[in-house]
């Protein structure tokens, strides 16, 4: 490593002469840098390309993400240009990953404005991607200050309040997505609603790309919905909910839909991650006015959180979520259909939920994160998970999570309410052993194969299902342990 | 019409073992129980009458089951229920709540409609015995 290219030039006249520096020569590298309070700090991995310094790419990803161009500019001395400019203070190689290194980089509160997520993205993750002296880079874990996070509202919500408008406390929440997710009429899909709800569970769901297709008019199906739940209420005696969605094209006819869905009745609405950070925080803002629950459907994050050499961690969006004031936010099920490793599926859940982040590697979380007592976000676990797994999901996850079994629920052979009925008396006898004192990491399947002898639904449900599992390896594992496998 | 209210209704009714079992688990957590009791299981009838204040200073599971069976003679055709509140920063609030005693006949909740605004129906709920 050649000494000179890395030291920030201080003779001032050298520094500002017009030409091309070396961007640890301007300033973006210090290694003896220690992180104030307030600071930012981002946590990129990076793959330089051959022959790229990794102190130097570190130096660039600081720059491109606050102040550096590519050149020398002499307005910079008008300007408080040293603070400005974010440093990146600590690189080391990534265990076992040949060429890859994690940098650390530091950036000063007056960067960035308050309360605004998509701020805070143009700087962290807008040009630096796609810069060339780097191969790949991904962005895997921020500190987010508490000076910073009182910038923000938060979730309009929270797990408390949720629990105590649903009237809902000591185990999970259960849910189901609707399905077929595509298809169904207004009053054929409020059929699939009431069965699951009176059957057993506390929601049922739309799909992320259910909004107002030719099949079934978005009004027609709040409608049907609403006199679901409402029968549901009836029936059993529990305030019960359907995610309605009201993702659409354009803010206007989100906040028509919202007001429909308030105008009914219905305790929450629900919106996908691609409607954008910024929509997600207006419509949070709605839901604060008009006591709403929000739920945040992750589409498309899979594009950019899977792969762990380039993209964001699912950990960065959590924390932006809860940040930008989301109240359920779908966040992995471990054992389930979709990509997550066990550990670090947890640090996402802890992200959402703890009061206070401690540094937890195993679990990919990188950075102490205190969160000035913003509201806690309730992670929802969907995707191919049945009854027969109910012990792993409650070791995993403890109580405060949502369980959405969809296909678990609907494909049941003996009916929809019998399946939503499984999976409650599967979930409550699970709870029960659990506080008894059962070790239900191990003796969960006895437990369950108990509480079939004398509830066919659920026998039914581990007859058909018991057995199968997704057992392939996840691609975003930790850095810093083996990774468990969860059959 | 069984009500399916608190963390427990789906399991056959929890016997005087099975309850204590559970308020040992939240009192070995520091959370204090307190019992309520009523007449009306409307899902939004938040305010339940107590039995007393939650019992913050008890440890013995004795001390809450003897407080339940007085509830119990007082108001055998009453809904009775366990709340534990976890005072921890951030919480707050009740954290487990199960239906610990049913009347012999349960109540039904009848759901009314009223039209309004073309197709829309506004739903409100009765308990009728």
């Amino acid at each position: 490593m050649n000494e000179m290219s890395t030291t920030e030039i201080t003779d001032k006249k050298k520094r500002y002469q017009a030409g091309v520096l070396k961007y640890a020569q301007m300033g973006y590298w210090d290694g003896d840098y220690e992180p104030k309070d307030t600071d930012l700090l981002a946590l990129f991995r990076i793959t330089p390309q051959d022959g790229v310094d990794p102190i130097e790419a570190a130096a660039a990803v600081a720059g491109e993400s606050s102040t550096a161009t590519w050149t020398v500019v002499w307005t910079d001395r008008l300007t408080a240009c040293d603070q400005y400019r974010a440093k990146a203070y600590k690189v080391e190689p990534v265990p076992g990953q040949q060429g890859q290194y994690f940098c650390y980089v530091a950036y000063d509160l007056i960067l960035f404005e308050e309360g605004s997520i998509a701020n805070l993205t143009a700087s962290i993750i807008g040009n630096v991607f796609s810069f060339k002296p780097l191969l790949a880079a991904r962005l895997e874990d921020m500190r987010l200050p508490v000076a910073y996070c009182k910038t923000f509202k938060g979730p309009p919500t929270g797990i408390v309040v949720e629990r105590e408008r649903l009237d809902k406390f000591g185990r999970p929440l259960l849910g189901a997505t609707t399905k077929p997710k595509l298809g169904l009429s207004g009053k054929n899909y409020g059929r699939v609603v009431y069965e699951g709800l009176k059957g057993g569970l506390d929601f049922m769901k739309d799909d992320e790309n259910i909004n107002s297709q030719p099949f079934m008019h978005w009004r027609d199906r709040f409608l049907y919905v609403m006199e679901a739940v409402n029968l549901a209420t009836a029936q059993t005696g529990e305030v019960k909910g359907h995610y309605l969605n009201i993702t659409a094209g354009t803010m206007e006819e989100m906040y028509r839909r919202a007001e429909f869905a308030k105008s009914l009745g219905s305790v929450i609405v629900m919106v996908d991650l691609i409607i954008g950070y910024t929509a997600i925080q207006s419509i949070s803002e709605w839901c604060r006015q008009n006591d709403m629950i929000l739920h945040l459907h992750r589409a498309g994050h899979g594009t950019y959180t899977r792969q762990k050499n380039h993209g964001i961690s699912f950990r960065v969006i959590a924390k932006w979520m809860r940040l930008a004031g989301v109240d359920h936010i779908h966040a992995g099920t471990a054992v389930g259909k979709l990509e997550g490793d066990p550990m670090t599926v947890q640090g996402f859940y802890n992200v959402c939920r703890e009061t206070h982040n401690a540094v937890d590697l195993s679990r990919g979380l990188f950075f102490d994160q205190d969160w000035g007592d913003i509201r806690k976000v309730m992670p929802v676990a969907s995707g191919g998970i049945h009854a027969g797994q109910m012990h792993q999901l409650l070791d995993l996850f403890g109580d405060d999570v949502v369980l959405q079994f969809g296909g678990g629920t609907i494909g049941h052979p003996m009916g929809i309410q019998a399946g939503a009925t499984a999976n409650r008396v599967a979930l409550e006898a699970m709870v029960k052993a659990r506080n008894e004192g059962v070790d239900i990491a191990n003796e969960g399947p006895e437990v369950l194969r108990r509480a079939a002898k004398w509830c066919k639904p659920l026998e039914a449900a581990l007859d058909v299902w018991g057995n199968i599992t997704f057992n392939y390896s996840s691609t975003d594992t930790s850095d810093f342990v083996p990774t468990a496998s969860v059959s | 019409m069984r009500i399916t209210q608190g963390c427990f209704s789906f399991l056959p009714d929890l016997t005087d073992d099975e309850i204590s079992a559970q308020v040992e688990y939240c009192l070995a957590r520091d959370w204090a129980i307190g019992v309520e009791y009523t007449d009306e299981p409307h899902p939004r009838n938040t305010f339940w009458e107590m039995w007393g204040n939650p019992m913050f200073d008890l440890k013995d599971a004795k001390g809450v089951m003897m407080e339940l069976e007085d509830c119990r003679k007082a108001n055998p055709d009453s809904y009775i229920r366990m709340n534990a509140f976890d005072n921890t920063r951030g919480l707050e609030t009740v954290t487990m709540s199960f239906i610990v005693h049913r009347p012999a006949v349960e109540p039904r909740i009848i759901m009314r409609r009223t039209e309004v605004d073309g197709r829309s129906i506004r739903y409100t709920h009765e308990v009728a015995r």
